[in-house]
């Protein structure tokens, strides 16, 4: 039950996505194309705030709300980072989503997002199912 | 007050993402991130215990499936409510059946793609690159990669 509270979460982020149409398929398009700076300004100034506000936590010695040492997830780095992130890539130039975005599409009324997602818990189903046969 | 109905600049919106990064590690230890929430959404369909045998662990995601659930309430109100006009997210010409097919083949690259290298754009690029992940620079790069072959050299070839 304590994970409803993350509605709560999302919601700003879903309004944030939507107001700066991250979640466009015509912004992702003209990013790749180089066409406009908008998207590059918004990640890069995410992750300076993100990389900042980081910093401060390890610096002041933070806790979590529940006083507990915040613990950074690693991600190994591999080959699947490496091949899922560039299959990852051409479905994001193809949907104009992410994943976050592919849920804000469906919120903003852009029904044919369903399908995207379908197609995105498929894929997820089909990595679990033969992530032991592929290279890591 | 009218620029409120009208789209959101970079300045404002870029940090404000990147404050969910320690938002969510201060609220509750929690990595920004949101592909999980497709495996998520695996679990709820095959019950949960028939998908933990491929080593997903539905506890420690769950709050994923609750964010994601925020993020498209926030989407309607922001295009309901936040918005003078409706916008279009996507292209018309998706409305059809081999653009259907186009957004399923594209959405299962999103979802294989995202789980494979674990993690997206939330995860890896803002989350992963903001901690000093090196696989957050390598994921991002090779994301880009995967979208510039598209736009450069396949979606050429189909209009």
């Amino acid at each position: 039950m304590q994970n409803i509270k993350y509605i709560l979460f999302g919601i700003p982020f879903g309004i944030l996505l939507t107001k700066a149409e991250v979640i466009s398929w015509f912004r992702i398009h003209d990013m790749f194309l180089f066409n406009e700076a908008h998207m590059y300004l918004i990640i890069t100034s995410a992750i300076v705030t993100g990389a900042l506000s980081f910093l401060a936590i390890r610096f002041f010695k933070i806790r979590s709300l529940d006083k507990k040492e915040i613990v950074i997830e690693q991600k190994a780095l591999n080959k699947g980072t490496v091949i899922g992130g560039t299959l990852f890539g051409i479905g994001w130039a193809i949907t104009g989503a992410c994943p976050g975005p592919i849920f804000a599409q469906i919120g903003a009324g852009e029904s044919a997002a369903v399908v995207t997602l379908a197609g995105a818990v498929i894929g997820a189903y089909t990595y679990a199912v033969n992530k032991s046969k592929l290279p890591h | 007050m009218e620029s409120i109905f009208n789209t959101w600049q970079w300045y404002i919106v870029g940090p404000l993402i990147g404050l969910f990064v320690p938002l969510l590690l201060i609220a509750g230890n929690k990595l920004l991130g949101i592909s999980s929430s497709f495996f998520h959404i695996c679990s709820i369909a095959l019950n949960t215990k028939k998908f933990s045998a491929f080593g997903y662990n539905a506890d420690t995601n769950r709050w994923k499936f609750y964010f994601v659930i925020g993020i498209m309430i926030g989407a309607f109100i922001a295009e309901n409510f936040l918005s003078s006009g409706t916008i279009s997210y996507l292209p018309e010409s998706y409305y059809s059946f081999g653009g259907l097919v186009l957004l399923l083949l594209g959405g299962f690259l999103v979802g294989f793609g995202t789980r494979y290298a674990n993690g997206c754009t939330s995860g890896h690029s803002i989350a992963g690159i903001s901690t000093f992940q090196l696989s957050g620079l390598a994921a991002t790069v090779s994301f880009f990669a995967g979208g510039l072959i598209y736009t450069y050299f396949i979606l050429p070839f189909l209009t």
